[in-house]
């Protein structure tokens, strides 16, 4: 297969899958468990995942390795098994997509607040990153997506990190953005410019967002995205925010509206376009149809 | 600007040296301790909470003006309790069982301390009944449940229903929060109120605390 790297360069416009969490427990992951131990528990289940997302279109399939670093591993007293873990969520998203499907490394949040808002170092941050990295780069992966970032300085870390362990590996890096009455901006006080400059000097090749709010306001933060940067962008949204209704949670973007609002951003020059929270096979499929139509 | 302005001031840049500083300052000068407390610290976590509330400021500042906080408290708490200064009230709180999500519930617990109520921080992954064990035995008045995740969120009914069960609902008042938590949701279980964010936590638990 052809570079990713290369045919975004040109124009072309991938499609990235949709959730992983939210499709786990649909299939049966409970509460308190630990979304990564089912690599190694049923990889049977993580694959067909990635096999519903690949059937709906998706060009790229992220691993189910979001929390797979050993610091958050570390919470269910998994950490010890970090690189076993990282390995089997590579082959089954492999085995699940099949051939002519990019597969990318998830790399997420450790959980810890870095020193000096928090108790964690950030040298122990850098380690954890580079084990959990280490891991997924030996399985071989396509591209590596630092995602759902809130802290820049814990972002600008799994980067420097991934980079590191897998030079010839095209690196994307996401943050989470908040709409506030002055602007866009992560939790943690980060507005998209400052993100955009540090994240590219940190040697991102691929800059975005995910998760957030819905896919309306994440137009606006691809647009301003696109006026910080010229590197391309990967955006993948949640369905909007979740309604209980009798006790289950029901995503209020329907597939149709998720993709009718996502057709603005090719003209923005996303790259790669996906979901985050929420969105299922049939979203992607409904994106898949809107990249076919406009091509 | 007087010691205790001064001392709201750092408190806010989150300089906790300065605050551990003119705390003690404040002190040998012979204020009370309750005065340095709510003209003091507490005055200056105000404008933090109100700062973060208009997007002012962000969860970073937040953090640091807590460090500072405690810096002072850890100084003002002997006094107080010589001087015989009742706390605001005292409440439970903690992510509820499932749920390893603790930012959020963590800016709740640093804006109840920074107004002055007693918090019993139960922490992440709690069980329904650990927050009635810990309401009863604590004496507190409100418990606070907090949860990220939408399949974790049933467990904050189980929780209103155990009060039920055990005699203490309108005794202990619960109120929820947490990014897909809503009003609506508050009411459908049967929870005393919802709190939008931290700074909107402090002014409900307040209400909750009066209202008998």
């Amino acid at each position: 297969m052809r570079p990713i790297l290369e045919r975004v360069g040109r124009g072309e416009v991938l499609l990235a899958d949709g959730a992983m969490g939210t499709q786990l427990m649909a299939r049966g992951l409970k509460a308190g468990e630990c979304p990564e131990a089912l690599n190694l528990d049923r990889p049977d289940v993580v694959a067909s995942v990635s096999a519903d997302y690949a059937a709906a279109g998706a060009d790229i399939v992220l691993t189910n390795t979001f929390g797979g670093s050993p610091l958050k591993l570390a919470l269910y007293g998994l950490e010890g098994q970090t690189e076993a873990i990282n390995a089997a969520a590579v082959a089954a998203a492999r085995r699940g997509a099949g051939a002519g499907v990019y597969v990318a490394a998830s790399c997420g949040p450790t959980g810890r607040m870095l020193q000096p808002y928090g108790d964690t170092p950030p040298a122990a941050v850098a380690a954890a990153f580079a084990r959990q990295l280490a891991a997924l780069a030996a399985a071989g992966v396509d591209l590596i997506v630092v995602e759902t970032m809130t802290d820049l300085a814990e972002a600008v870390l799994a980067v420097a990190a991934a980079r590191a362990a897998a030079p010839g590996v095209p690196v994307a890096a996401t943050m989470t953005f908040d709409v506030t009455p002055n602007g866009f901006f992560t939790i943690m006080g980060v507005d998209i410019p400052r993100a955009v400059r540090e994240l590219a000097a940190a040697g991102a090749h691929i800059l975005g967002s995910n998760c957030g709010v819905g896919i309306e306001p994440m137009v606006a933060v691809a647009a301003e995205l696109r006026r910080a940067t010229d590197r391309p962008l990967l955006v993948q949204a949640n369905a909007g925010l979740p309604q209980m209704r009798d006790g289950a949670p029901v995503w209020p973007e329907t597939p149709d509206v998720y993709a009718g609002r996502a057709a603005a951003l090719p003209a923005l020059g996303v790259g790669i376009i996906g979901g985050c929270c929420g969105t299922a096979p049939a979203h992607i499929a409904a994106l898949r149809r809107m990249l076919d139509a406009g091509r | 600007m007087d010691t205790l302005a001064q001392l709201a001031e750092m408190l806010q840049r989150g300089e906790d040296q300065e605050v551990l500083r003119l705390t003690r300052e404040a002190v040998a000068q012979g204020l009370p301790a309750g005065r340095i407390l709510n003209d003091g610290l507490i005055a200056g976590m105000n404008v933090v909470g109100e700062r973060f509330k208009r997007h002012d400021i962000f969860l970073p500042d937040v953090l640091l003006a807590a460090r500072a906080m405690y810096a002072g408290m850890e100084q003002l708490k002997p006094l107080l309790i010589r001087d015989g200064v009742p706390a605001r009230g005292r409440v439970v709180l903690g992510t509820v069982q499932g749920d390893l999500h603790d930012i959020g519930k963590n800016l709740v617990a640093i804006m109840l301390r920074g107004a002055g109520y007693e918090v019993v921080d139960l922490g992440h992954n709690v069980a329904p009944a650990a927050f009635v064990d810990a309401a009863e035995r604590e004496g507190a008045r409100v418990i606070g449940l907090s949860a990220l995740l939408t399949t974790t969120m049933p467990v904050m009914r189980q929780v209103v229903e155990l009060l039920r069960e055990r005699g203490l609902a309108g005794r202990v008042r619960v109120i929820v929060g947490g990014a897909p938590v809503s009003a609506d949701f508050a009411r459908e279980i049967g929870a005393d109120d919802y709190g939008y964010d931290g700074a909107s936590a402090v002014d409900k638990v307040a209400a909750l605390m009066e209202a008998r």
